[in-house]
């Protein structure tokens, strides 16, 4: 086998690993658009306010500072403490709860019965809010995320799989945070699909997303189950926010991977979670291949920009739902 | 008590359909039109020009045209900025491969590039709805900046990447690159304004604007009456690309002068257009024109309050910009989902009953 072959071979698993870290963003929007119907844009900006505030509270920041110093002449930064990154994990978790907590009060509760689109815009208003909420509250320099999870090249695959492509070949190079990624997107949705099989709470949820009106009639009140569903999706964001953080960095390009989770989404279907891990394989894979194949050689580069795109309104052309949708049926 | 149409008795069809049914507003309109035409030109200056009007002018254009997509055809879009940029490149290599040809032309042409390449986009509309085509339009908007990107053709080889307008002119007067004369500029864009506003006021009343209104209303109840979707749809993202395309144009040519197009046609511009018709109201003209004003000028009023009255660093006030904006569109959408021009039409009931509401 030549040495070509396998990198054609290290390209589709890393495009693999690209796609779970995809996956993690579009869990968060199919988990919420199930339950309310929402469309949530600002799935993005949760993962990059979950990891801006992580960051801030590992490194002890005061939040507004910026703020508070322009109007009070102040000099303030730092408190000057670290604190250790499950305390500072478990801290952002209650700020995500909190932010759930207050779009429900805030928001969701004025749009109830609004058609699909407005809410869509109204989470597109809330994504650019939070953005800029998110800088003022922490400043706008890129961060480093630092949780312990380890980093580079897994020298134990590279190692045992060097001798496949004879001189010319070092074995499959694979990251350790993807593969830690891989693993956390496992537990993830399969403790997901366990808590809305299993639980009480999980049984209301999926109430609520089949009928309404129906849930309302049976006594599950409609604003509690939003709050926790906007809550899980804060924590499924604080996940992809750590991952996509501690992998390049925490900055303002993290909430533009809501804008990649969308074509994740539309192949794999808006309902569904299984749908959601195997289209962002599928996104990934399909990416790194074109762009390995067809896109270097031929046409000049940086075809990851659009292929998903591509991809996806190809694919909605023939099968609207997406691969694993329930069907769209059209009453009058 | 001016504001009554008691008293004006409409005689014939056309009088009764007309854009200002009340002799105040028709009033009103020829004395605005009158000043922004004879008065203005004479007292502007550049910072006026470049900072708020020329914006606001070529953002009209364009939220006029997502208007006609989105607001009167229900389409809704990501991908105007992609189409902006069609119009920018299209006008750019009509003004490099032709040096004689009128600048009008030009802006006329690039639109008309613009509207081709939004049909072809179009096409799947009929088949993906809501949402799912919003997304499919980023595939449009991705690949168009993509394209401009990467074939040098288009930017015509130049080492920068960045393509650069020409010097031409019109009536013997510069129209594009360095020495434009504010009031020259303002006329030219002010030209087009009023011609397209005008086309699309008289578009969306007219058979077409109502099969659009039919499509977005109910797509099916619409076939059954004989409105053809897809000739509907296309016609409608047509229309729309074609109006964007030429504002694309224009913010290239006029205003801008020279473009890199990642950075002016980026996924950030899709979205402004889009706030500007959420906020100004969708389906009204007169809404693409407030929420243009309103997107344009909230901006250079928070860093004229943020940073020269309080002296905050400017990265300071952008961050609040992003809230406000974000904060607004919530509101807005919370409050009075038909935006501006709602609020524009309460106004005029309450005041037609002014003083006495009974």
């Amino acid at each position: 086998m030549p040495a070509e072959f396998y990198y054609g071979v290290e390209v589709f698993i890393n495009g693999l690993m690209a796609g779970v870290m995809y996956s993690l963003v579009a869990l968060g929007f199919v988990l919420i658009f199930k339950a309310s119907g929402i469309f949530n844009y600002a799935q993005g900006v949760m993962a990059l306010f979950a990891a801006l505030t992580l960051v801030g509270f590992q490194n002890g920041q005061v939040p507004f500072a910026h703020l508070i110093n322009a109007i009070f002449g102040t000099d303030l930064h730092h408190f000057g403490w670290h604190m250790p990154a499950f305390l500072a994990i478990a801290f952002t978790l209650l700020v995500m709860i909190c932010f759930a907590y207050v779009v429900e009060f805030l928001i969701l509760k004025h749009l109830v019965n609004q058609e699909p689109i407005i809410l869509f815009m109204a989470t597109i208003g809330l994504a650019y809010f939070m953005e800029g909420f998110g800088d003022l509250m922490w400043g706008s320099d890129i961060k480093k995320l630092d949780v312990g999870i380890p980093q580079g090249g897994n020298f134990w695959i590279e190692e045992s799989t060097a001798f496949l492509g004879g001189e010319n070949f070092y074995g499959f190079y694979l990251d350790n945070l993807d593969i830690v990624a891989a693993i956390l997107a496992l537990i993830l949705v399969s403790s997901l699909v366990m808590f809305s099989q299993y639980t009480k709470t999980g049984r209301a949820l999926r109430a609520v997303a089949d009928d309404h009106q129906a849930a309302l009639s049976v006594g599950i009140s409609l604003r509690t189950i939003w709050v926790i569903v906007w809550s899980i999706a804060g924590f499924v964001a604080l996940i992809a926010g750590i991952m996509w953080g501690s992998k390049s960095g925490v900055q303002f390009s993290l909430s533009l991977i809501a804008l990649k989770a969308l074509p994740v989404l539309m192949l794999g279907g808006f309902t569904s979670i299984p749908g959601a891990i195997i289209g962002g394989l599928m996104i990934g894979v399909g990416e790194k291949m074109f762009e390995f194949l067809i896109g270097a050689p031929y046409l000049g580069g940086a075809t990851e920009n659009w292929f998903a795109y591509m991809l996806a309104l190809l694919f909605l052309v023939f099968r609207p739902q997406g691969l694993f949708g329930e069907k769209i049926i059209e009453r009058v | 008590m001016l504001y009554r149409e008691s008293g004006d008795f409409k005689t014939s069809y056309s009088q009764d359909q007309q854009t200002f049914p009340i002799v105040f507003d028709r009033v009103g309109y020829f004395i605005l039109l009158a000043l922004a035409l004879l008065v203005v030109p004479l007292i502007i200056n550049d910072y006026w020009v470049n900072a708020v009007i020329l914006p606001f002018l070529i953002y009209s254009i364009a939220a006029i045209g997502l208007n006609i997509l989105t607001g009167y055809c229900g389409q809704v879009s990501l991908g105007s900025g992609g189409f902006m940029a069609v119009g920018a490149y299209a006008s750019y290599k009509l003004m490099t491969a032709f040096p004689d040809m009128s600048m009008v032309i030009v802006i006329l042409l690039s639109g008309g590039v613009t509207a081709l390449v939004g049909l072809l986009f179009g096409l799947p509309s009929l088949r993906i709805k809501g949402f799912y085509l919003a997304v499919a339009t980023l595939a449009a908007q991705f690949f168009l900046v993509w394209l401009f990107n990467r074939v040098p053709w288009f930017y015509n080889y130049s080492a920068t990447g960045m393509i650069k307008a020409p010097e031409r002119t019109i009536f013997g007067q510069p129209i594009t690159g360095a020495e434009v004369s504010p009031a020259i500029s303002y006329l030219f864009c002010l030209g087009f304004v009023l011609f397209l506003a005008w086309i699309a006021r008289n578009m969306t009343r007219g058979v077409n604007g109502r099969k659009w209104m039919a499509i977005r209303d109910m797509d099916i109840a619409a076939e059954i009456i004989g409105v053809n979707p897809l000739r509907t749809k296309l016609t409608a993202f047509a229309a729309s690309s074609f109006y964007v395309g030429v504002a694309g144009a224009l913010l290239f040519s006029v205003y801008l002068g020279s473009v890199e197009v990642g950075e002016a046609f980026g996924v950030g511009k899709s979205f402004l257009i889009l706030f500007m018709i959420i906020i100004g109201g969708l389906g009204s003209m007169f809404g693409s024109f407030a929420g243009a004003a309103f997107m344009v000028l909230m901006p250079v009023l928070l860093k004229n309050i943020m940073v020269g009255q309080f002296g905050w660093a400017p990265d300071l006030a952008a961050h609040f910009e992003f809230v406000i904006v974000g904060g607004l569109i919530v509101l807005f959408l919370i409050l009075e989902p038909h935006g501006i021009a709602q609020l524009w039409r309460i106004a005029k009931e309450k005041l037609r009953l002014w003083p006495f509401p009974h």
